[in-house]
């Protein structure tokens, strides 16, 4: 690596976005984004749905590139990475999808396995047990037998979090993991991101827009919203905010600076069929 | 003027759509060759190619086999020729419905499994899961398949001929009075192993390639959900169908002058 890739990166973040512009087709979602993920945190990226979190997330993880700005992960510059250093640095990290995507023709522990079995030559007996440690931190050693289709919606998560936790990354993305899961399974996930990024000493971003669980695990939360970051801080510090943005996403209500209503007409004249001026 | 405004569109499309395959053909062969490392997988996909396929090809050689014989046979007796019927089994066979027919049975049986199985892999974020672990689905996913289905086409086109032609001989000796020896030794003088079955064995080879790269192709490209996976096997069926017919012409008329 040059030492040009490491310039202007603070030591105690992992990821940074420097002056980042991206738009999909002729629609902007960024423009201008600067945001800093600090090394060991909890970092949750809040907003509404649409906003470009996930894209965010894509950024970090080399699968996009932002049309201009710097994306850096642990001091490289994923912008001018080759595929090598590209796959080298994917190996540090994990992620979680929304939808888990478990590789369905294998069995839960095959699909912890994957990822050992494909980046080291480990004997079998160090593979089964690596990933029964794995399936014990997430409680479903027992299931490690049953294929992905017969595992609940909340168990394919935590096999999937095993999975991402896998090689024991540096860091690990969470794509809206609180999404579509029944209260017992979010509170077990709502404890597994912290407890597996404390216990693993990794760094963690979890995109999502549950404020609530959002903010019960961040140590530090950017509010992401009409292309740039509305605000960030701690989550008392984004609570107490008198910003009426931030106070609209954090408090759900439905109108406010985003309108309730899609840009229209005005209502009594298109009911009473006068022509719109 | 909307007209030719949406054959533009079209051409462009198409257009856009060979570059793409072109280019998705140039990295699987790079991966064909990292996995011939990993020879493991490809026999996996051999199983799942080639011998699931067999014997959809075996049951179909057998009775086109027989029709020839019977079809063969009517037309050769008006000529008191049906001696011959062995060698106009076989060059059949060997020269243009192995070759051929196994290609279309592949395509629909072997290319449409190959198609959905990629495209459901894309569309519930299985290939984007690989790439993240740092595992490349080209390498991972497409090479082996790709290299089976290469590979698997000549043999199960050799034995669809082979079927073939004892299903000729079930009809034509056992059912119509053809003297076996006369069956087998008009077959061994008439059948030059290059011209018929090296050349037959050429197109097979040229139908597998292309078969499985539109298959998987169609399933790497396919839009990622329950619609557009399906549409991606439909194309994979019509478009490999059309190709395997269209090449047919230009290689017969290349080999057999």
């Amino acid at each position: 690596m040059s030492p040009v890739e490491h310039a202007n990166t603070d030591p105690a973040a992992l990821v940074e976005l420097r002056n980042v512009d991206f738009s999909f087709g002729s629609r902007p979602v960024f423009e201008n984004l600067n945001l800093t993920i600090a090394r060991g945190q909890v970092t949750a990226i809040m907003g509404p749905s649409g906003c470009g979190k996930s894209t965010l997330l894509n950024f970090v993880g080399g699968r996009l590139t932002p049309k201009s700005g710097e994306v850096t992960v642990d001091g490289t510059l994923m912008n001018t990475s080759r595929r090598k250093q590209l796959y080298a640095l994917r190996k540090r990290m994990g992620m979680l999808f929304q939808r888990s995507a478990l590789l369905t023709d294998f069995s839960v522990f095959e699909n912890v396995a994957f990822p050992i079995r494909e980046h080291t030559d480990l004997p079998e007996a160090l593979v089964t047990d690596l990933v029964l440690l794995k399936l014990q931190l997430v409680g479903l050693r027992g299931a490690r037998d049953h294929m992905p289709s017969e595992l609940s919606g909340g168990m394919a998560r935590r096999v999937a979090l095993a999975r991402a936790i896998a090689l024991d990354p540096m860091m690990v993305m969470y794509d809206e993991p609180f999404t579509g899961l029944d209260p017992i399974s979010m509170g077990v996930i709502v404890r597994l991101i912290r407890q597996v990024n404390d216990a693993l000493g990794m760094t963690s971003i979890v995109v999502t827009h549950d404020v609530r669980e959002g903010c019960s695990i961040a140590d530090y939360v950017y509010l992401i919203g009409g292309g740039n970051v509305i605000d960030h801080g701690t989550p008392e510090q984004l609570q107490n905010s008198d910003s009426p943005q931030v106070q609209q996403f954090m408090g759900g209500l439905p109108d406010g600076p985003v309108p309730y209503h899609y840009p229209a007409p005005d209502y009594l004249s298109e009911l009473f069929g006068e022509e719109p001026k | 003027m909307n007209s030719v405004r949406s054959l533009g569109a079209w051409v462009i499309k198409a257009i856009i759509g060979w570059g793409r395959a072109g280019l998705f053909l140039s990295h699987a062969l790079t991966a064909v060759v990292l996995v011939l490392r990993r020879f493991g997988l490809v026999v996996q996909q051999l199983f799942s190619v080639g011998v699931l396929t067999l014997v959809i090809v075996l049951v179909s050689g057998l009775f086109v086999g027989m029709v020839l014989a019977l079809q063969g046979y009517n037309t050769l007796v008006d000529f008191g020729a049906e001696s011959q019927l062995g060698l106009v089994v076989a060059l059949t066979l060997t020269r243009e419905l192995g070759p051929v027919l196994t290609a279309l049975l592949f395509a629909g049986r072997a290319g449409s499994a190959l198609t959905a199985e990629i495209g459901l892999m894309k569309a519930t974020e299985q290939l984007a899961a690989m790439e993240m672990m740092a595992v490349d689905p080209m390498e991972r996913v497409v090479a082996p398949r790709f290299l089976a289905g290469f590979l698997s086409m000549p043999l199960l086109a050799a034995m669809f001929t082979l079927v073939g032609v004892i299903g000729g001989h079930l009809v034509g000796v056992g059912l119509l009075g053809v003297d076996s020896g006369v069956y087998w030794s008009s077959m061994q003088e008439g059948v030059d192993a290059h011209a018929d079955i090296f050349n037959g064995m050429i197109k097979s080879l040229v139908f597998g390639f292309v078969v499985t790269w539109v298959a998987v192709f169609e399933g790497y490209d396919a839009t990622p959900t329950s619609e557009g996976v399906s549409r991606a096997t439909t194309r994979t069926v019509v478009g490999s169908s059309l190709a395997v017919l269209g090449l047919d012409f230009v290689l017969t008329s290349l080999m057999f002058e």
